[in-house]
């Protein structure tokens, strides 16, 4: 019988020791047979530059992959907005009802101009201001830097980057706010359930100590807990574990 | 051509607190009562079951339980020469959507105004006189004084098993408690919660600054409890999903948990959900509602006739209704004359966060009355003449949760994306804590909601149309507040600290979500040329209409209104079941 995955956590083990002992059971309970093979957590999905995405053409597709890792890069501490697969993410929620604005007034007139403390005001959804943001900074790319957004090298893909971020692209009135919707749903994929198909793995909660499902935290408002650190890691909605 | 309905003894129009409670208490007469609520059904289980309910995206960014704009909205401009815009996706405020409303998904945080609160302009006018009012202020009494209203407190705290401890209890100061607060004839039914860590911390801080601290006060049950109606309450968990979304284990003092399922027995109460009511219906002398027509989900017009009329709704959307109907002459800001949609206020926050690296708050550990408050700066502490302006705060730390999108707090000067966000949400997530301002928001002339001339909702009507901006006074109090908790988060010796208030030149972004706390538009008082409704609740004009919630204040309290929205609808249920009932006519 295999362990409950958090009985090796309890009584604070240092990680590496609970790791350890995690392996060894997910382990045994392979051998064991069909009905735990399922515990092991679904197979490794696809590659993100194999998938077919619901709403983003090809172009579009590698040029969010690439922006999605400027945004949130590999290097350094905790994953990158790749490994824990954004892009994904933002590709669902371009066709559900974030995507379509569906909940939104979306009536007329519109006056995408008005001062920005008046909120949004485009008559575009946000699907429509990605696919159009998107190829609007991949044209400012060609005007600015010679090249298409992908064809920059490294440090000129940051700038462009930053360029966009300071909404310093000429973006038309009715995009202004492409570069808050890109990094908000990027932040969005990266730290939300991964039931919305980004933080795969939960390797950002992992990253910066969020539980997730764990439900009861009473205990841990006791004064004598108040330096240690939470020993246990992540429980998504879905319950997986990590 | 509408369908009529059978006649009922009284129609509710929202299901929220203040329907719930109306309709339990006038079900006590043996009237027959039908609610209607323009969303879904909601309960417990299934809508906020436990973990389906923890998903941030779905609840903090989607706002699941919030009305949709789409469906009902209003537009907002900063000046009577500025033109509105629709608020088309939600941000600063989020109005609930289905049964219990925003009760639904408020953290719980409950108050006592203070007694000068009541009577805010003769507090001012006879303590620092009458010339420290600003121009165009429009600050009014409420026409009901604490001393009245002291027994509905009470109950509405035993109703949602408010945790607390008691600072003035029959005029005697009380350790632990808020010594600042209005006195009280009963302690809290159940004590305060533990308090996690950040709070603990700024307890100690305040107290070695010699400020008073005391535990913030709430419907977050500590302990088991039972109250009046037979509705149980469980020990809250500290699970961190708490204001935006339901809650999975009944800890929380929502309309489900307090009063619904107790109401629901009542044979002679109906809830009819997807019934979104179009105007209250007048008879030909306009003295009079008949009823209400609505529409419901597919798309069918219904007349439901009643006697009496109760609005519960959002504020913004009974003042809306209100203006839709008729009902009182709307305000003029031009002219200052008129009632329907005067002194429209918010609430005035700001904070300043503080970051210790060596610190392991585990904000997750949350819930959403953690913290502990002080009310040293609060509107009786201060001397208006000396400072410069009208208002109080209250100022709290507590970790109501750690939802790593929406709580991301990172120091000054952090990059907001690449590498040095990615690192520094690394270095600091559970590593800060906020010093929070909540302050009064005062009423201005030209602060006031009417309809719009040019955006109409779904079924053809008018949006509702809000003219706000900050107005100097208020910024004056909240730069006041932030010398106080810059001095508060100073004296916690982090290793760094960034503010974020108002300042002269700010003005009011409907983007950044700021409180739920929009009041105002039907004042309630003693004179019908400056108020609504009287000081029962009851339209001036249309005496079987009475108005609950909010909308009723005449200018924003220090604190958040539930509290005395709770007070004031177990007042007008005692002015109708003692009096109204028995001889209906204006009660004034």
């Amino acid at each position: 019988m295999r362990p409950h995955p958090d009985s090796p956590k309890l009584g604070l083990l240092d990680r590496r020791g609970f790791l350890g002992a995690a392996l060894g059971g997910t382990a045994i309970a392979g051998i064991a047979g069909g009905a735990a093979a399922q515990q092991e957590g679904p197979p490794e999905p696809l590659p993100l530059d194999q998938l077919t995405p619901e709403f983003f053409t090809p172009a579009e597709w590698v040029m969010l992959i690439a922006l999605c890792d400027v945004l949130i890069p590999a290097d350094g501490d905790g994953p990158g907005a790749l490994e824990t697969r954004v892009p994904v993410f933002i590709d669902r929620q371009m066709v559900g009802h974030y995507g379509r604005a569906e909940r939104w007034y979306m009536e007329g007139p519109h006056d995408p101009d008005a001062s920005p403390l008046k909120g949004f005001q485009s008559p575009l959804t946000p699907a429509e201001i990605y696919r159009a943001g998107l190829a609007h900074f991949q044209d400012w790319c060609g005007r600015t830097h010679g090249a298409g957004f992908t064809d920059l090298d490294a440090d000129t893909r940051l700038a462009a980057v930053g360029a966009l971020m300071d909404n310093d692209v000429d973006l038309p009135a009715e995009l202004r706010d492409f570069p808050d919707f890109l990094l908000l749903n990027v932040k969005q994929g990266y730290l939300s359930d991964p039931r919305h198909g980004g933080n795969h793995g939960m390797a950002a909660w992992s990253y910066i100590g969020f539980p997730g499902a764990r439900a009861n935290f009473l205990s841990w408002t006791h004064p004598d807990r108040d330096n240690v650190p939470y020993p246990l890691g992540p429980v998504s909605i879905n319950g997986e574990r990590a | 051509m509408a369908t009529e309905m059978p006649k009922k003894d009284v129609v509710i129009v929202g299901l929220g607190w203040t329907g719930s409670i109306l309709a339990m208490e006038l079900s006590k007469e043996g009237l027959d009562i039908v609610a209607l609520e323009r969303g879904p059904m909601r309960r417990t289980v299934p809508d906020w079951q436990y973990p389906i309910n923890t998903d941030e995206l779905t609840h903090a960014h989607h706002f699941e339980l919030m009305q949709r704009p789409r469906h009902s909205t209003l537009t907002m401009r900063h000046g009577l020469d500025d033109t509105a815009l629709p608020y088309r996706k939600l941000g600063s405020f989020l109005p609930g959507h289905g049964v219990g409303g925003a009760g639904v998904h408020w953290n719980g945080q409950n108050w006592r105004p203070q007694v000068a609160e009541f009577r805010l302009k003769s507090y001012v006018t006879e303590t620092f006189g009458a010339d420290v009012i600003p121009e165009k202020m429009q600050i009014q009494d409420w026409g009901v004084e604490y001393d009245e209203l002291e027994p509905y407190f009470d109950r509405w705290e035993r109703l949602i098993g408010c945790t607390g401890i008691a600072g003035n209890l029959n005029g005697t100061i009380q350790p632990g408690g808020n010594p600042f607060e209005a006195p009280r004839s009963a302690d809290y039914p159940l004590p305060p919660l533990p308090e996690g860590a950040a709070a603990r911390f700024f307890r100690d801080t305040a107290e070695a600054m010699g400020l008073h601290p005391f535990p913030r006060p709430g419907g977050n049950a500590s302990r088991a409890y039972v109250n009046e109606y037979g509705m149980q309450l469980g020990p809250c968990t500290y699970c961190g999903f708490c204001e935006w979304y339901g809650c999975y284990n009944y800890s929380k003092a929502t309309p489900q948990t307090c009063v619904l399922d107790a109401l629901y027995q009542q044979p002679n109460f109906e809830v009819r959900t997807g019934a979104d009511v179009m105007r209250v219906e007048l008879a030909s002398d306009g003295k009079t509602a008949t009823g209400v027509t609505y529409v419901t989900d597919d798309m069918q017009e219904v007349f439901q006739p009643a006697d009496l009329v109760l609005i519960c709704a959002f504020p913004l959307h009974s003042t809306h209704l209100m203006l839709l109907s008729g009902i009182g002459k709307p305000y003029d800001p031009r002219t200052g004359e008129g009632v329907t949609g005067r002194n429209y206020a918010y609430q005035m926050m700001g904070s300043t966060s503080a970051y210790f690296a060596d610190a392991e708050f585990k904000p997750f550990v949350g819930a959403g009355i953690d913290g502990y408050s002080v009310l040293d700066y609060g509107v009786e502490q201060i001397d208006f003449a000396k400072e410069g302006f009208i208002g109080g705060s209250y100022i709290s730390v507590g970790h109501t949760n750690g939802q790593p999108i929406r709580s991301m707090s990172l120091p000054e000067g952090t990059p907001n994306w690449g590498a040095g966000w990615k690192k520094a949400i690394g270095d600091w997530y559970g590593k800060s804590l906020s010093v929070s301002s909540h302050g009064s928001n005062m009423a201005y002339r030209d602060c006031y909601l009417d309809l719009d001339p040019t955006y109409r909702d779904p079924y053809g009507r008018p949006l509702l149309r809000m003219t706000f901006d900050w107005k100097q006074n208020d910024i004056r109090m909240t730069q006041f507040m932030k010398k106080q908790t810059e001095a508060m988060a100073k004296a916690m010796q982090p290793d760094s600290f960034k503010s974020s208030y108002k300042d002269a030149d700010s003005h009011y972004d409907i983007r950044p979500y700021q409180t739920t706390h929009n009041v105002g538009g039907l004042p309630m008082g003693n004179d019908p040329a400056t108020s609504a409704v009287n000081r029962y609740l009851q339209s001036w004009d249309v005496h079987n209409v009475f108005v609950s919630g909010a909308s009723a204040f005449p200018q924003n309290i220090q604190f958040n209104p539930t509290g005395a929205v709770g007070a004031l609808t177990y007042w007008m249920a005692d002015a109708l079941r003692s009096d109204y009932l028995k001889n209906p006519r204006p009660l004034m």
